[in-house]
């Protein structure tokens, strides 16, 4: 999966969960500054990629996630590590 | 004709009468209604005067509950008491909790499991009555969280409140209470706690990741466990712990048809009371009618959990 597919996974989960249009879920967007997602959204977006990807993302791991890209880099990571 | 299988047969509610919209909350709280309502849907709690104690509204939901079902309080034999935040350990709460419902000499005993407890205590009510143990039971949820609040801690604070609610069970010709899912795990325990000495302390976001990806399973298997499929519950009854975890709860389920309790809007989170109180407030605006399927849900610290399908009285 490139990282390019993983962001538009990702975006479709976003979407899901906070009604943001993907389209403008792109990498260099803040979750919470950008798009007003707060914390228990962030749980909601983690647990339903978990899901779709296959991976673990703890709450620690949560905090650090800033923006789009870090979450996919993130995702990315994971999903080889996995 | 046999009167053996347990039913709810009525519910009683008592709600302390100080509601604190969220903009009426500690200064220190730095109370925002929009901010509070879009996170946790909530818009005021109903928080316990001096006078208002676990026992007294106990009692009160209890008496409430006997005089709708018209049972005479003589004719109960066991009286459990769920609940975490009693103010002291010794005695228990449930015979004062019995006095004052006029089941003077009832068995009665206290059971904590938090947020649970009421579906914990339902079951084992429905287990008194099936086996003759009791003819009836009240069962009541009983909480004064604000005894326990951190009333610094705004990740808390805006979310515990007050008051009881109760269920009569007893025999009927055809069975009302389902089989109980029940479970625990403890090594979450510190995840919801009072330290000793401290205040109510809550990992929100673990609790909430707990809440949204577990939970969902109990309530299909206590569903199935009562050979009713979750599109045919006229309403689901989770613990009313936060609106954003019972709307994710409900779609998970897939109970398409189902009212969802919304009680928590001017409830506010009352741990062991807030299943029958949200049940009480659905009977009593006519969403659900007698012999409609419900799910009951209780889920919190321990932690624990304990789901249930019963018969709307």
């Amino acid at each position: 999966m490139t990282d390019n597919d993983i962001l538009a996974a990702f975006a479709d989960i976003v979407y899901e969960v906070a009604r943001i249009d993907a389209s403008i879920v792109t990498p260099e967007k803040r979750f919470v500054d950008d798009f007003d997602i707060d914390s228990l959204s962030m749980v909601e977006i983690a647990t339903a990629a978990e899901d779709k990807f296959g991976v673990s993302i703890p709450d620690s791991a949560l905090s650090d996630l800033k923006t789009v890209g870090d979450a996919v880099a993130f995702i990315a990571k994971a999903g080889v590590a996995a | 004709m046999t009167t053996d299988h347990p039913r709810v047969l009525a519910l009683g509610e008592y709600r302390p009468s100080r509601s604190v919209p969220n903009a009426e909350l500690p200064a220190e709280l730095e109370p925002d209604d929009a901010w509070i309502r879009e996170r946790t849907g909530i818009a005021a709690l109903r928080i316990a005067g001096d006078d208002e104690t676990v026992v007294s509204m106990a009692g009160a939901a209890s008496a409430k509950a006997l005089a709708t079902a018209g049972v005479d309080p003589a004719d109960v034999d066991l009286v459990i008491l769920a609940s975490c935040t009693m103010p002291t350990q010794v005695p228990g709460g449930a015979a004062r909790v019995a006095r004052l419902a006029g089941a003077v000499t009832a068995g009665a005993f206290d059971i904590n499991a938090a947020c649970a407890g009421f579906c914990y205590g339902l079951s084992l009510a429905a287990d008194a009555v099936r086996s003759g143990s009791a003819r009836h039971v009240v069962v009541v949820g009983a909480e004064k969280l604000s005894d326990w609040t951190d009333w610094t801690d705004r990740r808390t604070a805006i979310l515990f409140a007050d008051g009881a609610g109760a269920a009569v069970v007893g025999g009927a010709a055809k069975p009302g209470i389902g089989p109980v899912i029940w479970g625990s795990d403890g090594r979450m325990a510190e995840l919801i706690e009072i330290p000793l000495g401290g205040k109510l302390q809550m990992d929100g976001q673990a609790v909430f990741r707990w809440a949204t990806t577990a939970l969902a399973d109990v309530a299909r298997r206590a569903c199935t466990a009562a050979g009713i499929p979750t599109e045919a519950l006229a309403a689901v009854v989770p613990h009313q712990a936060n609106l954003r975890i019972i709307t994710a709860l409900a779609r998970q389920i897939g109970a398409a048809n189902a009212v969802v309790a919304d009680d928590i809007v001017d409830a506010g989170n009352t741990s062991s009371a807030s299943v029958p109180l949200a049940l009480s407030r659905l009977i009593a605006d006519g969403r659900v009618r007698s012999g409609d399927p419900v799910l009951l849900l209780g889920f919190g610290a321990g932690l624990t959990w304990a789901g249930q399908v019963i018969e709307v009285p």
